[in-house]
């Protein structure tokens, strides 16, 4: 069931589900698509969550688009958007999706970029080689950018390598670092505090706030991460600057 | 054209509407706390209503002009003085060259808007010239203002140019013009102790009764933990009836979430793009600004009204601020 519910005056929030599923996701996907190439008049911008997407309006240019075209004009401009969304939702093609991207990360395993991999070996009752071996055979899933500039919320990592987070949390994680917390792994695109067990790092930069796509990751896109070599992290690094 | 900054103040940025479009890359709006004395502090000095102008936070700044200049301060009173004497505020005040205007103590509201006519000439980063201050970005350098920075002005439009040129003829001895009129008076959203008028929050029905009569009926303090992300109350422990398992979703301005603890968190300009935390509420556009203006320790009460009120609320607003830039704009002319 496909649930339209309005957040205040400004903007609807579209639900597709209550889970984090692939085929909610591919919903979530399709709708923004639509959005992106046919947004209403009036329409702002919208946020992809894992299974929602929250749709920001002008309540003004909606009610005057209303004008223009001599609809009834008693109705709320929430009311408005709610119709036009639900015109979209009534012919979504999920099947019709372009192809996700696949987007490879390469990342130096262990050592100073990754200080808690030996832990999630540990903890797992794996060695450290079958830890990336494992980090590296799946293909995460982008649900959502969010949480911090650039930063991808991922799903589909191996339960075999799930870890809880940290005790402490580290003061400051630098940009770039590959963390897992529970069943979730990540990269953190800007230096922040964070509890995750660290297990590498990527040279590539996630946030790239003077190019036209500042975040490099898109919700949709795929993840494989890749493993390379201390000497190789460095060759990239100098290669980006 | 050129501004020193003297003393930084407690947290002054450079602020407009924000960044609009981005959120989907988890990238912040930020922009201004109140949104609706940033618009008038540049109608009155002939800017676009959209440009950038210094917010002022508490404790103002110090701030030494090197050029003649068109200004305006709307918002908080926080006591402007133009070399000691004091700034009037809500009407185009042109200074002379080698002026200092600082701020002092804060008589009401809490944050005060400084706009420039022309606006302050810092970069666009994603369209706007806001500050993003976790991410280092936007605004003067990425982050507020420090003694010792200057400021570069831009030319002013044509609007602007004419009334510097009406100030100019009465300007002698004395060391600032402004006009006999002020603008917004009725607009400003100091807070008269109305309660906040808020709207259901998407998890509204997953709290306990008493935690839903609890929002309605008791206070809640401003914390001395309430900054530009959010605004964090103390008061009656908000409970959900059942544990549950949310995910994050995307998240609005004024959203009222509530975290474990039970103490809620109003969302304000620097919010995250998404969370997890259950929504209790969610305050109406038009009172966005009265929260901006609160300060910490003062009490706020909600009232809640439907979401067609809430439009309602929204159109009257803007119409009303339509008018405004009108009657300001027949008052620059004559």
């Amino acid at each position: 069931m496909i649930q339209l519910i309005p957040c205040g005056e400004s903007a609807v929030i579209v639900e597709f589900g209550t889970g984090i599923h692939p085929e909610i996701h591919y919903k979530v996907m399709a709708f923004t698509e639509v959005l992106d190439t046919e947004p209403f008049l009036g329409m702002i911008e919208y946020m992809p969550a894992y299974a929602s997407v929250t749709v920001f309006y002008d309540p003004v240019k909606v009610k005057n688009s209303q004008q223009e075209s001599g609809r009834d004009q008693r109705k709320l401009s929430c009311e408005i958007v709610c119709s036009l969304l639900e015109k979209i939702l009534g012919k979504l093609d999920d099947s019709a999706l372009k192809s996700p991207r696949v987007v490879e990360i390469p990342v130096c395993y262990g050592g100073e970029f990754g200080p808690d991999l030996e832990y999630v070996a540990e903890h797992n009752h794996l060695t450290v080689d079958e830890v990336i071996q494992i980090h590296v055979s799946n293909q995460c899933l982008v649900y959502m950018i969010g949480f911090a500039p650039g930063f991808p919320y991922l799903g589909g990592m191996s339960e075999r390598i799930a870890t809880p987070r940290r005790i402490t949390p580290r003061p400051a994680i630098p940009a770039g670092s590959v963390g897992i917390a529970g069943l979730q792994t990540g990269v953190y695109p800007i230096t922040t505090p964070g509890g995750w067990q660290l297990i590498g790092r990527t040279p590539l930069t996630l946030f790239r706030p003077y190019n036209d796509s500042p975040s490099l990751l898109q919700a949709g896109d795929l993840i494989q991460f890749r493993p390379i070599s201390a000497q190789k992290f460095e060759e990239y690094k100098e290669k980006s600057q | 054209m050129t501004i020193h900054i003297l003393h930084s103040g407690l947290l002054t940025t450079l602020q407009d509407l924000g960044r609009v479009g981005y959120q989907k890359q988890g990238i912040i709006v930020s922009g201004a706390m109140d949104v609706y004395s940033l618009r008038l502090a540049n109608l009155l000095v002939g800017n676009d209503e959209g440009e950038a102008a210094l917010e002022v936070t508490l404790m103002g700044p110090k701030l030494k002009f090197d050029d003649d200049t068109l200004l305006a301060v709307t918002g908080g009173n926080l006591s402007p003085t133009i070399d000691g004497r004091i700034l009037p505020m809500g009407r185009p005040v042109y200074v002379k060259a080698g002026s200092i205007i600082k701020f002092g103590a804060c008589q009401s509201g809490c944050r005060a808007y400084l706009a420039v006519a022309g606006g302050y000439d810092v970069p666009k980063v994603m369209g706007s010239k806001s500050t993003y201050l976790r991410a280092g970005l936007g605004g003067f350098h990425g982050r507020s203002l420090q003694k010792g920075d200057v400021l570069s002005v831009q030319a002013p439009q044509e609007t602007s140019l004419r009334m510097i040129q009406h100030f100019v003829k009465q300007h002698s001895a004395v060391s600032f013009v402004s006009t006999d009129w002020c603008a917004g008076r009725g607009q400003t959203a100091i807070s008269s102790g109305r309660a906040i008028r808020i709207t259901r929050g998407r998890q509204f029905d997953l709290f306990t009764e008493a935690s839903k009569n609890a929002l309605l009926t008791d206070s809640f303090r401003v914390t001395p933990q309430s900054d530009r992300m959010g605004y964090r109350l103390s008061g009656a422990v908000l409970k959900l009836a059942h544990q549950v398992e949310m995910i994050s979703e995307g998240i609005t301005l004024g959203a009222i979430q509530v975290p474990p603890d039970g103490q809620p968190i109003i969302l304000l300009a620097d919010r995250q793009t998404a969370g997890g935390y259950p929504k209790i509420a969610q305050v109406i556009a038009v009172d966005v600004a009265v929260i901006a203006q609160s300060k910490p320790g003062s009490l706020l009460s909600f009232q809640e009204v439907s979401v067609a009120e809430a439009e309602r609320l929204y159109l009257a607003k803007e119409k009303a601020f339509a008018q405004l830039k009108a009657a300001v704009s027949l008052k620059l002319q004559s």
